[in-house]
């Protein structure tokens, strides 16, 4: 295989690791007014991603870095040409991973509150922009016979592009509850649960329509696959959780997500960022390459360490394994004032 | 204002803010993982419950790193993507590298260093810090290869059919030997800066608790480690410093031309301790000089010869001519901003001076055998100890990056010629407020939040754990 298609896949492989790891704890931030009654359940919620959103959001940053390496011209033209989608991600990113820190200095409640929202917002920002964004890249923008993308702010607003906003969020918003059922306990346990088939349904008829308007437009065989399992994993885990296993609708919302975005980069091969210019210049797997050098350089690189990060980034979720409930909270969430004392286990009766 | 300007100064403002988290980052992780190790040899309560104080401020502070340094990632291809283009296939790999090896590392081991108190086996979780810290060297390692390499560009070839610089050599890109200079002077202001800051919070505490108290005792240990760290770092940066500044008298003898304000060639050229120059910087009126010692520096050699300014404009006109026709350099004047460069190079050599002095004074008046205890005039002292070493990190880099220009890539491509030619006057002035005043209310709720805590002080003694019954129903040691 050509190094320039290793490396197409492992960019894929890397926005599959960003988005079924990140698209759970986008989740999970979102649903924070939704599924928690009073701050000790919010506070649950976020304790279930504390250990790991720091870790699950370099999978984009390491996408990012491999594209400017492997693909410069592709880092160039994408970034460029989506100024402003990707400045209202960062500006969401930077304030939602503060709020996870900063949230619980301070025994305050308008400061928490004004962190909650920043929560809920820096998640369902980029949950909706990198949805839109991939629309728009399988879709094609204008690209002149630079490499430089002419289009406007609103040229990236059109329909196919917004479905695939929305099915991006209807996701990670069942990810998300999904990932709640499954590592909470107490009746955030169930409510996670029962909302995570209802949003499931939602999303799954969302996810049809992208992933069969896309299917149409620029298919293969190969995707067309991807997108049939990405749909009966969802409708599978869906079921699975309905029925009380929620670790299996987990897995299912996971291989979902995980079939669906390498679909998207079944689809898109050997394009990495088609024109839809007559006169423009399509950016392909070989067009935007660095040099062969260069790719097996990090291939090297990539071989050697991208196991051993799998190993340790999947013994941290095997650290944290525990569901975790109200009476795990301490009390206080701020450790310099008082003395831990646990609060009654409001939440451990369950039905 | 043209678009380059706003974008190099949202570059500016960006990379300046972000590298006033880096430092300490990098710094603590170590200082935090040393105290840790103390634990857990000697078993003095003193060494854990600093460890617990510093990481919660550590924690405060990681937090804006990292979320800023998202925004130096992309940037790049935002606002630089000629740039990118041109110089992805090398300036690429290690920004890939360093993601893969460093931040792996480092947010997962963060994650389980905060959350695995009472979960993971003791050593376990001293290693995990150690890996944090050993995770911030790499990413140190990596970004300044790919930084080094703009300095002094190695290991590659300009390709005329694709129009772009081409790697041919991964060692020599990693190997520089700006690099190899500049990592350790990096990396060791980075210790100096997070010792000073430990100094100046314990400091403080120090002084609210009665000589003879135990919480006296712990913070003075911190004080003294401290403030022997910012002396032996700052001792190894001004001996990296030295050196950064020979290399670069080879490379780019222009920045060190116009960190001297030496406009004529000399030999032997004299330092000058203080100057002014007509505002433009286009020429000296008043100086103060040391003899030889320019030479000294820059050579080693006391006598030797200096080129200035003047000789090396000319020389670079030859060089890369008046109107070269190529892409990826524009005719004009190959001559930095002198007098930012003269004064960015002399507040951050005098900062880093000043900071070791402090350091000294400190050491000296909490000697045990001091007579009295130290006054309001060393917590002055104190107080003012972190802002040094992270002000003269600033003007550091404002000086490595402003005297390199106008190349963005040393004798390859001129910084106007970098930036995204699509990108419009009204996306970049757009990021650079909306950048500029995030960031201003992020400094303020930080600095605050920090304050905060130092008042606050280190917490008493943990209760051990009890791992009687029960145990996955207690609260957990650390929770958001």
């Amino acid at each position: 295989m050509e190094l320039t298609t290793v490396w197409f896949a492992l960019i894929a492989v890397l926005w599959v690791g960003y988005f079924t790891l990140e698209g759970f704890d986008f989740g999970v931030g979102m649903l924070l007014p939704v599924l928690a009654r009073d701050d000790t359940e919010r506070r649950v919620m976020i304790n279930t991603i504390g250990p790991v959103w720091d870790g699950n959001e370099v999978w984009l940053l390491v996408a990012g870095g491999a594209t400017f390496a492997a693909f410069p011209e592709w880092y160039a033209t994408l970034f460029s040409g989506f100024y402003l989608p990707l400045l209202l991600i960062l500006v969401a990113l930077i304030v939602r991973g503060l709020a996870f820190e900063y949230r619980h200095k301070r025994d305050d409640v308008a400061w928490r509150a004004r962190w909650d929202l920043a929560i809920v917002v820096g998640s369902a920002v980029p949950a909706v922009l990198w949805g839109v964004a991939f629309g728009n890249i399988l879709r094609g923008v204008p690209i002149d016979a630079d490499k430089e993308y002419v289009g406007g702010f609103f040229n990236l607003l059109n329909p196919y592009a917004l479905l695939g906003g929305v099915t991006t969020l209807l996701l990670f918003l069942t990810h998300g509850a999904m990932f709640i059922a499954l590592k909470t306990d107490g009746p955030i346990r169930h409510r996670a649960r029962a909302l995570a088939t209802r949003l499931g349904l939602g999303a799954a008829v969302a996810a049809v329509a992208f992933l069969g308007w896309t299917q149409l437009d620029t298919g293969t065989t190969a995707s067309a696959v991807a997108f049939v399992g990405a749909a009966v994993a969802l409708l599978a885990g869906v079921a699975a959780a309905t029925s009380g296993r929620e670790g299996w609708g987990f897995l299912g919302t996971f291989v979902a997500i995980a079939l669906g975005v390498a679909g998207l980069f079944l689809a898109l091969f050997p394009d990495v960022m088609p024109t839809s210019l007559a006169d423009g210049t399509t950016l392909t797997t070989t067009n935007a390459a660095a040099t062969a050098y260069t790719l097996r350089i990090m291939t090297v690189v990539a071989v050697v360490f991208t196991p051993v990060v799998l190993v340790y980034q999947g013994w941290t979720y095997w650290v944290f394994r525990k569901r975790i409930s109200t009476h795990h909270i301490p009390a206080s969430t701020d450790p310099g004032r008082t003395p831990t004392t646990p609060t009654a286990p409001a939440g451990s009766a369950t039905p | 204002m043209d678009p380059t300007d706003i974008a190099r100064w949202q570059f500016a403002i960006i990379t300046v803010y972000h590298f006033l988290f880096v430092p300490i980052t990098i710094g603590l992780t170590a200082i935090i993982a040393g105290y840790q190790t103390a634990w857990l040899r000697t078993r003095n309560p003193h060494w854990l419950r600093l460890v617990r104080f510093l990481g919660k401020l550590f924690l405060i502070n990681f937090a804006i790193g990292v979320v800023t340094g998202i925004v130096q990632e992309f940037q790049f291809g935002m606002n630089w993507s000629d740039y990118s283009r041109f110089v992805g296939d090398i300036f690429g790999a290690p920004l890939a590298v360093e993601g893969l090896l460093a931040f792996f590392l480092e947010s997962t081991f963060l994650g389980l260093w905060i959350f695995g108190w009472e979960r993971l086996p003791e050593k376990v979780h001293l290693a995990c810090i150690w890996l944090v810290h050993l995770g911030t060297v790499f990413s140190a390692y990596f970004i300044l290869a790919a930084n080094s390499w703009m300095q002094h560009p190695v290991g590659f070839a300009y390709n005329p059919d694709t129009g772009r610089a081409e790697m041919n050599d991964f060692a020599a890109v990693l190997l520089n030997k700006v690099q190899l200079v500049t990592f350790p002077h990096v990396l060791l202001s980075a210790y100096m800066t997070a010792a000073a800051f430990v100094v100046g919070v314990a400091f403080w505490n120090m002084r609210r608790h009665r000589d003879g108290t135990d919480d006296h005792r712990m913070y003075r240990s911190a004080v003294r480690t401290g403030a022997l760290l910012v002396l032996v770092a700052g001792l190894g940066v001004a001996v990296t410093g030295d050196l950064q500044g020979k290399v670069m008298t080879e490379v780019q003898p222009m920045k060190m031309a116009a960190a001297e304000g030496l406009y004529e060639t000399e030999a032997p050229a004299s330092f000058s301790l203080f100057q002014l120059g007509t505002l433009d910087g286009s020429k000296e009126t008043f100086a103060i000089k040391v003899p030889d010692l320019l030479s000294f520096l820059a050579t080693g050699d006391p006598k030797a010869e200096v080129q200035g300014i003047d000789d090396l404009r000319a020389e670079y006109e030859e060089t890369y001519g008046q109107d070269p026709g190529e892409k990826y350099y524009s005719a004009g004047d190959y001559t930095p901003v002198i007098p930012l460069t003269y004064w960015s190079f002399r507040l951050m050599i005098g900062l880093g001076l000043l900071a070791a002095a402090g350091a000294g004074v400190i050491l000296w008046s909490t000697r045990r055998r001091a007579r009295r205890a130290p006054g309001r005039r060393v917590l002055a002292i104190a107080v003012a100890l972190p802002l040094l070493p992270l002000l003269a990190n600033s003007f550091g880099w404002i000086f490595t990056e402003a005297g390199r220009q106008p190349w963005a890539v040393f004798g390859l491509m001129t910084t106007d010629l970098a930036v995204s030619p699509g990108v419009s006057a009204f996306e970049v002035i757009a990021s650079l407020t909306v950048l500029t005043l995030l960031y201003g209310g992020l400094a303020v709720v930080e600095v605050r939040l920090l304050l905060t805590y130092i008042g606050r002080g280190a917490d008493p003694m943990p209760e051990p754990p009890d791992d009687a019954a029960g145990s996955s129903d207690k609260p957990l040691a650390f929770a958001y």
